[in-house]
């Protein structure tokens, strides 16, 4: 059972899996970066000018945005994947395979990502912010050299988080035959009861998850310079 | 006293109400303030009094409610968004917490003002490294704030804030986080920089130390509202207010401490001293010449280049004679002499 076409097919697989993640992450934070930006900026104590046009606009787009991201975030996965199935038609064209698989994934982790990079952003010192403000910076200056730059080992931080999550969810993309190590497991391990394989997949991407894991802490605590010695 | 020079800061009636979901504060009323070029204008204040409130009205970083702000002759009200933002580095801002960029080098800190003034990146280079040495810390250009002591990073703070050549430096409680020792070095260094570039200098503090130590004017706030202003000699020799009076003796300190446990009746006077040798002593030689002891309740002196500078307040004996005798003693060695009616139960 261990012969070359089955070692071949994991091999394949997992790098269909990493393929599935990698970019649905990437699209996923294009997507997600600026919306938890814009939740900060327009958040009630947010950086908004004094004029009350803006506090008014600043409130309809937070609570636009926020009850957006309650509500994608709170539609299980399975669900979301299969209700996404038209639009997905329409954005890659087919409704199964890797490709199709990274559209319901990138729209399901979008909101957390935002909540992830707003929690992030929140955690920079307002002292800070103020200091900025004070030397006569703007608002797209301090998203960028302030809130961005100082909540870098956080966002970071964030990303290991948002991986491994996406990671996860990749393995249920197999149900819609979306290929990667979760088909895998589905497709030999359920229907065909070869616990082996499944096994083996597992332990597969529980390495994959501790790998991104350890690199993730790695680069935040080395880009992190609040931390001496 | 006052010599005429050039207003720099103009503040008119300004009140700022925050208002709440359930309350509303009142943190100013009516302020009116004229600050003038080269001067280093101490608020002082106990904590909640509004003084934070105020200075962040300066610079608009709050928007008072009601009133003017005019700094420089352009009412800060009426400059659209950019026009602040180009004002704002004219006026510089360092804070009780430092408030450094942590991500970033020391030389990277005092180069983000001049980013975004818009500098090229190699002359904000070496401005700041020209500034590092004002503030004498060249050799840390390239440690991180996370390590560097509270001192150097108010130094960094500093050096930040003059990178743009602004013509204000508001101070925030600048040396409240930090030991008496290192708050006299930053003391020194801001008057040094109000000396050789004539940056206008407003420290907000809740110390009289502070203001005594490099302050030429003074504004005494409380509760919101604006008690007394006049030069740190007028309002420390002479303090009118109850809220002056407060700060004076005690040093930020409630009063009535001391004198609770004492025997009421007694005439308490305060003494000032100004011009007195450090090391004649005045109240060891009135004790002798009177030949009755005074209770010392609070002395605040110290040595200022052989003169002695400060103030005390004498608890004086029972027997009336004998106390006019002293304060006559007192006042013919020329020192300020001043009853205090309140002072003691």
């Amino acid at each position: 059972m261990w012969d070359n076409a089955t070692i071949m097919m994991l091999v394949k697989e997992t790098g269909t899996t990493l393929f599935i993640t990698l970019t649905s992450t990437v699209f996923a934070y294009v997507l997600g970066l600026p919306m938890g930006i814009l939740l900060v900026v327009t958040a009630k104590d947010g950086l908004r000018p004094n004029a009350a046009v803006y506090k008014i606009l600043n409130a309809v787009v937070y609570k636009v945005l926020d009850v957006l991201v309650n509500v994608v975030r709170s539609v299980p996965f399975l669900i979301l994947l299969m209700l996404l199935i038209p639009f997905t038609r329409l954005v890659v064209g087919k409704s199964y395979g890797p490709a199709a698989t990274i559209v319901p994934l990138t729209i399901a982790a979008a909101p957390f990502i935002a909540r992830l990079v707003e929690s992030s952003l929140l955690e920079v010192d307002k002292g800070v912010i103020e200091a900025a403000q004070s030397m006569g910076a703007g608002r797209a200056a301090i998203v960028w050299k302030v809130l961005l730059a100082e909540a870098r080992p956080s966002l970071i931080v964030g990303a290991t988080i948002a991986l491994g999550t996406i990671l996860g969810y990749s393995a249920m993309a197999g149900v819609v035959g979306g290929g990667g190590l979760g088909d895998v497991a589905i497709r030999y391990g359920y229907y065909r009861y070869q616990a082996d394989i499944m096994i083996v997949t597992v332990v597969l991407l529980v390495i994959m998850v501790q790998i991104l894991q350890v690199i993730g802490t790695k680069l935040s605590k080395k880009l992190d310079k609040r931390i001496t010695g | 006293m006052r010599t005429e020079t050039e207003t720099m800061i103009q503040v008119k009636d300004v009140g700022k109400t925050f208002i709440g979901k359930e309350n509303t504060v009142e943190a100013l009323k009516g302020i009116n303030l004229d600050i003038h070029k080269g001067e280093i204008y101490g608020i002082i204040g106990m904590s909640g009094a509004g003084k934070s409130t105020l200075v962040r009205c300066l610079n608009f970083l709050e928007k008072p409610t009601t009133g003017t702000v005019v700094v420089e002759g352009k009412d800060l009200a009426a400059l659209s968004g950019k026009e602040l933002r180009q004002m704002r580095m004219q006026i510089a801002m360092i804070f009780q917490h430092f408030n450094l960029l942590m991500q970033r080098t020391v030389l990277d800190n005092i180069c983000f003002p001049l980013e975004i003034a818009g500098q090229k990146k190699r002359k904000a280079r070496q401005r700041a490294k020209e500034l590092l040495e004002i503030v004498g810390l060249s050799e840390k250009a390239g440690a991180y704030p996370a390590q560097l002591s509270g001192g150097q990073k108010q130094r960094v703070a500093i050096a930040r804030a003059l990178a743009t050549n602004p013509k204000i430096l508001l101070c925030d409680e600048a040396t409240s986080a930090l030991d008496p020792t290192t708050t006299k070095s930053i003391l020194a260094l801001l008057k040094d920089i109000n000396e050789k570039y004539g940056i206008t200098i407003i420290i907000i503090t809740h110390e009289m130390a502070v203001v005594q130590e490099i302050c030429t004017h003074v504004a005494i706030i409380d509760g919101g509202c604006l008690a007394e202003t006049g030069t740190v000699e007028e309002v420390f020799t002479r303090p009118r207010t109850r809220a002056a009076k407060k700060l004076v003796f005690q040093g930020g300190t409630e009063s009535g401490e001391i004198g609770r446990n004492l025997a009421t009746g007694k005439r308490c006077i305060r003494i000032v001293f100004k011009e007195n040798s450090s090391f004649e002593p005045v109240i060891g030689n009135m004790v002798l010449a009177c030949k009755e002891p005074a209770n010392i309740l609070l002395a605040d002196t110290k040595d200022i280049g052989g003169v002695a500078h400060g103030q005390m307040i004498l608890q004086l004996p029972e027997d009336g004679a004998v106390a006019e005798k002293m304060i006559a003693y007192l006042k013919e060695r020329k020192l300020e002499v001043e009853e205090l009616e309140h002072y003691v139960g």
